[in-house]
């Protein structure tokens, strides 16, 4: 393939913020300058919160910058364009279109002859290894499948560069294993109409198989922190030690502290209107189990944790940063070490856990501290949801309280801190007996 | 690039074309029905004068001929009511104005009393066409439009307002154009709740299109050949034998509608449930299948399938850009738009007003405002009776799965039956054994509407888990305390689904059931649908606007304060997702 040296995209100064509900701006993306050259794959990595899909939908001109600019083979996006196509991470297929329908809508969208569709259709169903599965629907098929109907019907539109949004993570391990590798194949071989691709993902093993750059983003606001550059040749063995290495020290720069900073003032350390992620109490007290037990003796792998997670992958780092906050455990190197507290959790019977993680959240989650604090000093120990939600949203979206509620709400049930009635929408103190 | 492989819809060749064994069926079926939609439009044209001055016939032998037309009514208002859907139900998902506007003129048009429209419609239609029977048969039409039209509205736009995220923005990054986008993705994903709203209006219709076809209207009646004219015939001139034919008459034509149309369309709509895996039974119909399979039948409509590209890629390539709405002028436009429609309400408002103030006072407010509580008493306990009767049996029945595939298809056709024309025998009834009729008149207004409760909670019943029956099982919970915390709060979703369309369907009903003659004798129960009734017979307008409007209210305050607040409970805390 004849490389050609300008870059296919190039962002510049991009900002994107929405309204939060106290009517001020949310920065969710901060200044991102990037570019994509011919002939390359590019990863977005990030966690939740990173703004990476939202950067993802500006490029793809489903959603416009604030300010900065897009430009997509020297023309300025402005909208949905030409030569650019996505893969969605919930396949988004017409269910009541056949496989063949599916792939050929998008070029029903340009227009095209119903003649030069049906041989554009079946070339990338050909292609992507559909054949036999033109007339089926989508729900008579397994995530696999349905997958590479969409890769199928991303490709048929030629574009010159395919965007894929998590492509990978609603499949199993070894569905998205194989599909990965498929695809790498396809592109090696050059029979692929595209010409460069962006993912983005969350999964760092397969950001390392997968990417010639890898872009880390860092969160609130989104903003690339770091490029690593990847030269190891493709298919990349993961159990080669280079490889491994690699993952490794990617594992340890995303969960390094601190990041580095930016020009938007974070909240202060300690302030109520953290925007706070939800994270199963039975997840953490797993992890901290498991990272108790002779396997591990108080030291992991982050890779490794990881691979125990699989599907629920995406909750590794928000798990990962709850452990860390409240005390129970430390990232150093790509490595998750138990800490004394961390021990004395894990070795505590349940009711014990139950007062050593109450102790912890009044330590560490201020918003928790706020709403106890609040219910002790009311006669009647009751306080109504809006009171908090209302703080809450002077500093987050709507989105974001209302996830920060519910994860305050559920640790505060299990540390037995309050109570909460959904019904009444009220905050009190009284646990039935 | 140069394997030009035939495509799967050729592959099979000439064979495609050749007639097979399901041709000898399907063919005459769509002959059948083209040559009967010809014959009964042809007769739906004629003169007014023809129209009044041909007297009904009460011989059997015409009922065909009757049940034909009433039949073609009944589609053409079906027709009307799927593009006023597709035209009212974009425009207010797709504009945030125009929603603002929209959906609270479809809410207060759903509240008013079906045959209310009626009064009105006739006197405009037959100015329209002075001296054509069109006239009338348009203000017939009309009626029964807006007894199917505006749910089906309120479910397109609901769905319309539900698409995934994900498909939406699929659309916008493939670039499809807004015509590509609402066949391709809106209008079949709305397509599964807005057949079932189709079936749910054509169910009611039946009711009204008897009703509508015999108007009286200020002194003035006019009887359009149909099923309704030839009851209200049979019944002015006590002919028993002749209410029995039109009930068997319409028994078939339900019957036929059931298997030719209702059923197929349910199968068919099936296709775009949107769900993830294969349900575990999915609907069937013979006639469905029976087109599936018929070979010459597919040649037919293939002239209709080559259009079908050129018909999606109308105005492709989409254009593309963000729309960059300045603040400023957005809001100005707001204020100008709320300004427009704050303006529009007052004058609606003021002429009704001025118009109702002619000729009436205050006591005639009070009148009809009593006269609404003792209906709206009767609704309620109709209600609560037909719970009381059919939540136990619903539930048994639910809990047999085969017994209730074998009961449902009843009561769906049961629902769609008419129930007016059963009227007579309860005339009869009252009189032979001389009660009230105040007190007994009234379960007509619930005879066609008891179905939805049964119909809904067998429904639920149906899909309520088997492992929480199980478990219950397992923790030998039985008799009331089974009912209480078990069964009840499983199907209440459900069951409130069927109260509120049975309670909106008894309020419509009121104005035909409380009032029911027999020849010279008419049995009236007090209430608002009589009064409505009395002031149509009377041509007095002003008494009609006022029913109507004190109607309206009751039925929106109804939904306001009850069921509306049933549903959320019910939604929010009951259903099992």
């Amino acid at each position: 393939m004849l490389r050609n040296p300008e870059p296919i995209l190039r962002l510049r100064g991009v900002h994107k913020s929405f309204p939060k509900a106290s009517g001020a701006e949310l920065l969710v993306l901060d200044d991102v300058d990037l570019e994509i050259g011919d002939g390359e794959i590019v990863c977005l990595l990030g966690r939740s919160g990173s703004g990476k899909s939202t950067l993802l939908r500006i490029i793809a001109g489903l959603l416009p910058p604030s300010t900065g600019e897009v430009r997509f083979e020297g023309e300025a996006v402005r909208g949905p364009a030409d030569g650019i196509a996505m893969v969605f991470q919930s396949f988004a297929l017409f269910p009541w279109l056949s496989v063949l329908e599916n792939v050929e809508v998008g070029l029903e969208a340009l227009g095209l002859p119903r003649a030069e569709m049906r041989k554009r259709a079946l070339e990338a169903i050909d292609l992507i290894g559909l054949d036999g599965f033109e007339s089926a629907y989508p729900k008579e098929l397994s995530g696999g499948m349905r997958q590479r109907v969409g890769f199928a019907r991303a490709i048929v539109v030629h574009p010159k560069l395919l965007l894929m949004d998590e492509a990978f993570s609603a499949l199993d391990v070894l569905t998205a294993e194989n599909l990965r590798t498929e695809f790498l194949e396809l592109w090696g071989s050059g029979r692929l109409p595209i010409r460069s691709v962006l993912m983005v993902t969350h999964n760092i093993e397969e950001a390392v198989s997968m990417g010639d750059r890898i872009l880390l983003l860092a969160t609130n606001p989104g903003r690339i922190a770091e490029t690593i550059r990847i030269e190891l040749p493709r298919p990349r063995d993961r159990f080669d030690p280079a490889v491994q290495a690699l993952v490794d020290s990617v594992y340890a720069r995303m969960t390094a502290r601190p990041l580095p900073p930016s020009r938007y003032v974070a909240p202060p350390a300690g302030a109520i209107t953290e925007h706070l992620l939800q994270v199963s109490t039975n997840l953490m007290a797993g992890l901290l189990e498991i990272l108790a037990g002779p396997a591990f003796a108080g030291r992991a792998d982050l890779p490794h944790i990881a691979s125990l997670l699989h599907r629920e992958g995406h909750e590794l780092f928000p798990l990962l940063e709850m452990l860390q906050r409240l005390g129970y455990a430390e990232l150093e190197e790509g490595d998750i070490l138990l800490t004394p507290e961390g021990w004395r959790f894990a070795e505590s019977d349940p009711e014990e856990r139950k007062a050593n993680f109450r102790r912890q959240l009044l330590l560490h989650v201020p918003l928790a501290a706020h709403i106890r604090s609040v219910l002790d000093t009311r006669p009647r120990q009751r306080a109504p949801v809006v009171r908090f939600r209302e703080e809450l949203e002077d500093q987050l979206s709507a989105e974001d309280a209302s996830d920060t509620l519910r994860a305050v709400i559920n640790w505060g049930r299990y540390a037995e801190l309050f109570a909460y009635d959904d019904q009444a929408e009220v905050f009190s103190l009284e646990n039935p007996s | 690039m140069s394997d030009p492989r035939p495509s799967p819809a050729a592959l099979g060749g000439r064979a495609r074309t050749l007639p097979n064994r399901w041709d000898w069926i399907a063919l005459p079926l769509v002959l059948g029905a083209v040559l009967a939609i010809v014959h009964g439009a042809r007769e739906m044209g004629g003169s007014l004068e023809s129209v009044v001055e041909t007297p009904i016939s009460l011989s059997p032998a015409m009922l065909p001929d009757y049940a034909l037309q009433t039949t073609l009514r009944m589609f053409a208002a079906m027709a009307a009511s799927l593009v006023f859907t597709f035209v009212y139900g974009t425009l207010a998902a797709k504009s945030r104005r125009l929603e603002k506007l929209l959906i609270p003129i479809l809410d207060i048009l759903q509240s008013v009393p079906v045959l209310g429209y009626l009064s009105f419609s006739v006197i405009f239609f037959l100015r329209l066409f002075p001296g054509s029977a069109v006239g009338a048969e348009l203000a017939a039409i009309f009626a029964i439009f807006t007894s199917q039209a505006w749910n089906m509205a309120f479910s397109f736009y609901q769905s319309l307002r539900t698409i995934p995220p994900d498909l939406q923005e699929a659309t916008r990054a493939f670039r499809f154009t807004r015509w590509l986008r609402f066949w391709r993705l809106e209008a079949p994903f709305a397509t599964p709740a807005l057949v079932w709203n189709m079936m749910m209006s054509m169910s009611g219709g039946w009711f009204f299109v008897v009703a509508s076809e015999a108007i009286t209207v200020g002194g003035r009646s006019v009887l359009l050949p149909g099923i309704g004219s030839y009851v209200a015939t049979a019944i002015f001139q006590r002919d028993l034998a002749a209410i029995g034919y039109a009930i068997a008459c319409m028994v078939i034509v339900i019957g036929l509608y059931d298997q030719l149309l209702f059923r197929p369309l349910v199968a068919w709509s099936a296709k775009f449930r949107f769900e993830e895996l294969m349900a575990a039974t999915q609907p069937r119909s013979w006639l469905l299948l029976l087109f599936q399979r018929a070979r010459a039948t597919h040649f037919l409509v293939a002239p209709l399938r080559l259009l079908r590209h050129p018909f999606l890629i109308l105005g492709a390539p989409a254009p593309h850009a963000h729309a960059a709405p300045s603040m400023r002028r957005e809001r100005l436009k707001d204020i100008v738009w709320y300004a427009l429609i704050g303006a529009g309400l007052t004058a609606a408002i003021w002429s009704i007003f001025s118009y109702v103030r002619t000729g009436i006072g205050w006591s005639d407010l009070a009148e009809t405002l009593l006269l609404g509580l003792f209906t709206s008493a009767r609704v309620f306990s109709l209600i609560l009776l037909a719970s009381l009767v059919w939540v136990p049996i619903g539930v048994q029945i639910g809990l047999r799965s085969r017994l209730a595939e074998k009961v449902q298809p009843l009561i769906q056709f049961l629902a769609a039956f008419p129930a007016n024309l059963l009227f007579p025998f309860a005339v009869l009834g009252i009189v032979h054994f001389d009660l009230q009729p105040g007190i007994w008149l009234s379960p007509l207004m619930i005879l066609g509407t008891q179905w939805y409760i049964l119909f809904n909670v067998i429904a639920g019943t149906m899909a309520f888990p088997a492992d929480l029956q199980h478990a219950s099982a397992n923790l030998g919970i039985r008799g009331w305390l089974w009912w209480k915390r078990v069964m009840l709060p499983g199907i209440f979703p459900y069951y409130v689904t069927g109260a509120i369309t049975a309670s909106g369907g008894s309020w419509n009903a009121s104005i035909v059931a409380e009032v029911a003659s027999w020849g010279d004798t008419t049995l009236v129960s007090r209430g608002l649908g009589a009064y409505i009734q009395e002031f149509t017979d009377a041509g007095d307008y002003p008494r009609i606007v006022l029913g109507i409007v004190v109607m309206a209210a009751y039925v929106t305050a109804c939904n306001r304060l009850l069921w509306r607040p049933l549903y959320a409970f019910a939604e929010r805390r009951l259903r099992i997702s």
